[in-house]
């Protein structure tokens, strides 16, 4: 695989551009592989890649039932950081920031990781006592983030109104400065690039339709619309598919599949410096390198695959988009889509070992998955080689609902995150 | 915006009156002192989220505030059917016939 760099790009600008080459091929499936990952999200092909790269696994393929990045990859709002309350979460999702310092140079492709800042605000006494929390917690566990009164909050993002009699009164925010944002896509690409140039088989347009399991229980491979493929392992990364996927197993799983919708705006210069998350009038907004608003919203009450949520929530969201930044009023907006995610009841995601033998999982992410995505494939890809979770998700069990040691993000944030 | 028939009302209103309330049918446990660490996981935290035909519960809440259950397929977000409170679970195959 040829690598990208300043020199490639001129070379290939004095030769008419007919130098460059198809970023991985699309394979097709062989009869048997080490190990089948099933999604070829960015958690999934990020996985693949950390097996090539630190465990020598190179005899993977990543099976997905669309295009690769066509889920929530290519869904979500970018936002990436790790101010979580529990130690647990606040490790893992350090380890992900960490690992998205170095992520370009390490795949040779430019995911535009921008540490802009993303800031939290507060807008009435628990969210105050709430966030403070969060930044003493955060604090004892080496995460950064810190607290800004409105003054300070305003000074970081000038379009936002602190004025003491608006509708959302702004009381103080947290600011995660090592936080921000990376182009969605690229990750998915990058991966897929570097883990295909390692050898691992990228399959795409191929639905996985049962997990396969012997005589003695274990894992022999996947039927999939390409016919069987056999596998010594399988490792379920399906987000919102994951209870369809596992049920093939016999594994039940304690996840919802939600719609969770976002929206952009038409572009316009640059306006918005950082990334603003209000949990409490669910409106999560940042601006793109092409210009556009990104907005996220909330999840809509009720399950579904369908990949679209209902209009109220985007009302509600804009609405509150107009009273926190008064300056976007008559902002235009260009589009709005939904993506599926799988909700555990404690918010808190699930990676490592299934009660199938040689079957492990990566899911529950629910509304908030991209921002981990390095870390949580780098751990998968452990669990996977050894058949032991790494440290950092050995606390991320689907044990955890059976003996009651949860991690209760959803207690500690309330909604979103 | 979905559009749901409320069966005490019988009107078929916005979802904006309407809270959603969790799968449907799933027993409280009759001894709960009784039960095994498994049987509390599967009654508190699994769930069948299925990608098809969901029996799930919703409550009236701007409306008549009463619980009714309701079958809703979750691809296409239709609802097939919904019915009160206490009735028995109803027959998928026969509701798919009837579409």
């Amino acid at each position: 695989m040829p690598r990208y760099s300043a020199f490639a790009v001129v070379k290939n600008a004095l030769t008419g551009h007919s130098g460059w080459r198809a970023q991985w091929p699309d394979a097709e499936p062989k009869k048997e592989y080490d190990v089948i990952i099933v999604g070829a999200g960015a958690h999934g092909l990020g996985a693949a890649y950390y097996l090539a790269k630190e465990h020598g696994i190179t005899n993977v393929a990543v099976i997905d039932r669309g295009w690769l990045g066509g889920g929530n990859t290519g869904r979500n709002t970018t936002i990436i950081r790790s101010n979580y309350l529990y130690d647990e979460s606040a490790k893992l999702y350090d380890h992900a920031l960490d690992l998205w310092d170095g992520l370009s140079q390490d795949l040779n492709y430019n995911v535009m990781f921008s540490r802009r800042g993303v800031m939290m605000l507060a807008h009435n006494v628990h969210d105050v006592q709430s966030f403070q929390r969060h930044v003493h917690s955060n604090r004892l566990n080496g995460v950064d983030n810190r607290w800004l009164s409105p003054q300070e909050a305003k000074d970081f993002c000038p379009p936002l109104n602190i004025s003491p009699d608006a509708r959302y009164p702004v009381m103080g925010a947290a600011l995660q400065m090592r936080a921000g944002t990376a182009r969605h896509d690229a990750v998915a690409w990058g991966y897929a690039r570097a883990a295909a140039a390692r050898g691992v088989d990228i399959i795409q347009n191929c639905p996985v339709i049962a997990i396969r399991r012997g005589p003695d229980g274990a894992v022999t491979g996947v039927d999939t619309a390409k016919g069987f493929i056999g596998a010594k392992k399988v490792a379920v990364s399906a987000a919102g598919h994951t209870s369809v996927v596992m049920q093939s197993a016999d594994v039940r799983m304690p996840l919802e599949s939600f719609p969770l919708q976002a929206l952009v705006s038409e572009p316009v210069k640059p306006v918005f410096p950082c990334v603003v998350m209000s949990n409490t009038v669910h409106a999560y907004i940042s601006q793109s390198d092409k210009g556009e608003l990104v907005i996220g919203s909330g999840t809509d009450q009720y399950t579904s695959y369908s990949q679209r949520g209902g209009l109220p929530l985007i009302e509600h969201t804009v609405a509150a988009i107009c009273e926190v930044f008064p300056i976007f009023n008559r902002m235009r907006m260009l589009r709005k889509w939904g993506g599926t995610v799988d909700v555990t009841p404690d918010r808190s995601a699930i990676i490592g070992k299934t009660p199938v033998k040689n079957l492990f999982v990566n899911c529950g992410w629910g509304t908030g998955g991209f921002k981990a995505t390095p870390g949580a494939a780098h751990v998968l890809a452990h669990t996977v080689a050894t058949g032991e979770p790494h440290r950092l998700n050995a606390a991320f069990t689907l044990d955890r609902f059976r003996t009651g040691r949860l991690i209760d993000e959803a207690a500690a944030a309330a909604v979103a995150h | 915006m979905l559009l749901i028939h409320c069966p005490y009302c019988d009107e078929t209103l916005p979802e904006l009156e309407f809270a959603y309330a969790g799968e449907a049918h799933v027993d409280r446990p009759a001894d709960p002192s009784a039960l095994s660490d498994e049987e509390w996981r599967d009654f508190l935290f699994i769930r069948a989220n299925p990608k098809g035909p969901h029996f799930e519960r919703w409550r009236h809440v701007h409306g008549c505030a009463r619980f009714f259950n309701a079958v809703r397929d979750t691809v296409s977000d239709r609802f097939l059917m919904t019915y009160k409170a206490g009735e028995p679970r109803p027959d998928i195959s026969k509701l798919e016939e009837a579409q």
